[in-house]
């Protein structure tokens, strides 16, 4: 009989790195945006999640906050943070999506784009470093255990460095619960889950959460 | 936790869930790796960061030692001088003071104990040790100051032994120069169980609020700061001036000694003279737990600097549930959640303005004060800023 392969959890260190581009205006954030690596997209669409408070009201990503709340653009600002990595699949397609946004709000401006009236806009990149925490599961209910534990990195290292830069589309909670544990259904539900959509720790509680009631349903049974 | 040799397990009290663990398994990843810290001082804020970090990283199998330069007294002027014009405040820096602190980096460089995986030299007096690096060992140069207004004579002529480093770090973007070398942003922490952070019993607290002359019989609105121009506590006292009008508050203004010149001491010293709701006290030296005790007792803490540094002082509070009313300044937006765990403002009605809606408002600054300690403790505790420091010796050393 063959061992069933664990799922390992890795965290991650960041480390964010300044680059030598910077926006005071839309017009600048569009044509920096043309030019920054696209790991830089990356970082301010999703890498901020690693540090990001629990905020209802906040916009979603770093280019939607700083227009809202810096240039005071709401109605570019609400485009942005329609911008859905999620569905969009790559960074190289949210890069253009973000690009296609901006320009067509810049061709209905009628005047020159407002300029921030605060901070301007500081492009990153975050270096990640992949770290095993010691938490491995062979079970589903080892699985649900070992992810209420682990450091909150090892959410976003799985479900999204996974998903947009390591390209395993599903994120790696679907892949091994689907892969190795062969429980289509329940990786279809995970793999649902949108990464983008609260904290890291609001993340882990929708992953929480779906196993607990597969694992009731799984008892009941 | 006072003479006590900290542990990174003594963290887990504090730290976010799986936190020490995970820092516990990167140090098993990193153990061996050897790094060394320069500065050019064991006293001051960067000290007591350093007296900390330097015997966890130790326990977390990181091989961490920290070395002081040495200088003669005109060298002493001569750094003073250069961290002067780094602030922005223009000096006359001529050829041979900068000779001199490259030849005093050179100096230290032959005394000094520097053979290390990461050498991380803190500001700019040691500078000049690069000038003797070895190519094995990567080089790290973290400034701690503000080099946005950075006097561009002195700026372009120490701008090329900075890069003769492999990277520098800055505690804000904003406060970084433009460089030909990667610059990294770490932001300062606070450590939760230093003098200044620990849990206090009221008992304990009403002994120092005594002793600093502090009733408590009304609410406590707090500014910790120095009784500087650029710290702005005159307007601090007008803002407590138009809140008097509809709360019974009292202000404490707490800060160092001033420094000679520029001060604005009596001028605080005058506007309080005739009010006794307006408390203010000169610290003693080293004032941690004065100030703990002063902090707890607050029931709202402001930070009204015209130009600031980082200004940790906001996440002290902030650890110990207040919300926080302050400025733009420096690295104070920075660590709030605006309308969150505070509010930032612009000018004495706009923080009058907030210091009202919050006494008007208990709940609010129960739910700000909760939410800006949890804050606190997802990105301002010792225990990020340690794995600030792995991240970096891991891409470093890669």
């Amino acid at each position: 009989m063959s061992e069933t392969q664990p799922f390992v959890f890795l965290g991650c260190l960041d480390l964010n790195e300044l680059l030598p581009h910077e926006a005071h205006d839309i017009r600048e954030l569009l044509d920096q945006l043309e030019k920054v690596p696209v790991e830089s997209v990356f970082c301010h669409m999703s890498a901020a999640l690693l540090h990001r408070p629990v905020l209802a009201e906040a916009y979603p990503n770093d280019f939607s906050m700083w227009v809202g709340t810096e240039v005071r653009d709401v109605r570019l600002a609400e485009r942005l943070a329609a911008v859905d990595a999620f569905y969009a699949g790559s960074m190289d397609r949210v890069r253009e999506e973000l690009i296609a946004t901006i320009s067509d709000h810049l061709q209905h401006l009628g005047s020159a784009p407002p300029r921030t009236q605060g901070k301007r806009f500081r492009f990153f990149v975050t270096h990640l470093v992949p770290v095993p925490t010691g938490h491995q599961a062979r079970t589903l209910v080892e699985f649900r255990d070992a992810l209420a534990e682990v450091d909150v990195s090892a959410v976003f290292y799985h479900t999204i460095e996974a998903r947009y830069r390591a390209g395993r589309s599903r994120g790696d909670f679907a892949e091994w619960v689907g892969g190795v544990l062969g429980r289509a259904d329940l990786a279809d539900r995970l793999a649902h889950i949108d990464p983008h959509a609260g904290s890291l720790e609001r993340i882990r509680d929708r992953h929480l959460s779906v196993l607990s009631d597969a694992i009731a349903a799984e008892e009941a049974a | 936790m006072p003479g006590a040799l900290i542990k990174i397990d003594d963290y887990r009290q504090v730290a976010p869930r799986g936190t020490v663990d995970f820092l516990m398994r990167t140090g098993e990843r990193l153990r061996g790796k050897r790094l060394v810290h320069v500065s050019a001082s064991r006293y001051g804020p960067l000290a007591e960061s350093l007296d900390r970090v330097v015997p966890i990283l130790n326990d977390l199998g990181i091989e961490t030692s920290w070395e002081i330069t040495i200088g003669t007294a005109d060298f002493d002027q001569v750094t003073r001088a250069i961290a002067k014009g780094l602030a922005g405040t223009e000096q006359v820096i001529t050829d041979s003071m900068l000779a001199r602190l490259r030849e005093t980096g050179i100096d230290n460089a032959q005394r000094l104990s520097l053979s290390a995986d990461l050498v991380m030299v803190h500001d700019a007096p040691p500078l000049g040790l690069v000038e003797r690096r070895d190519e094995a060992t990567r080089w790290v140069w973290r400034c701690h100051h503000d080099l946005s207004a950075a006097q561009p004579q002195l700026w372009n002529a120490l701008r090329p032994m900075v890069q003769r480093y492999d990277a520098s770090v800055f505690s804000l973007a904003r406060f970084a120069a433009p460089l030909s070398i990667p610059r990294f942003i770490v932001y300062p922490a606070i450590d939760p169980l230093s003098e200044r952070n620990r849990e206090m019993t009221r008992a304990e607290q009403a002994t120092h609020l005594d002793r600093l002359r502090v009733p408590r019989d009304k609410p406590i609105l707090l500014q910790v700061g120095p009784f500087e121009r650029q710290h702005d506590p005159v307007g601090v006292i007008n803002a407590y001036r138009l809140v008097k009008r509809h709360h019974e508050v009292r202000l404490v203004l707490a800060g160092p000694p001033p420094a000679p010149g520029g001060n604005a001491l009596g001028d605080v010293q005058e506007a309080a003279s005739h009010d006794p709701d307006i408390v203010v006290i000169v610290l003693p030296p080293d004032p941690q737990v004065e100030l703990n005790a002063l902090e707890r007792a607050a029931t709202i803490a402001i930070q009204k600097p015209l130009k600031a540094d980082f200004t940790i002082e906001v996440a002290t509070a902030m650890w110990k549930g207040k919300p926080v009313i302050g400025t733009i300044a420096g690295g104070i937006p920075f660590q709030m959640v605006v309308n969150v765990t505070g509010y930032t403002v612009e000018t004495v009605e706009g923080a009058a303005f907030r210091i009202r809606q919050l006494l008007s408002n208990p709940e609010l600054i129960g739910r700000m004060g909760a939410a800006g300690r949890e804050h606190v403790r997802r990105n301002f505790l010792v225990t990020r800023h340690l794995s600030d420091y792995l991240a970096l010796i891991a891409h470093m050393t890669r």
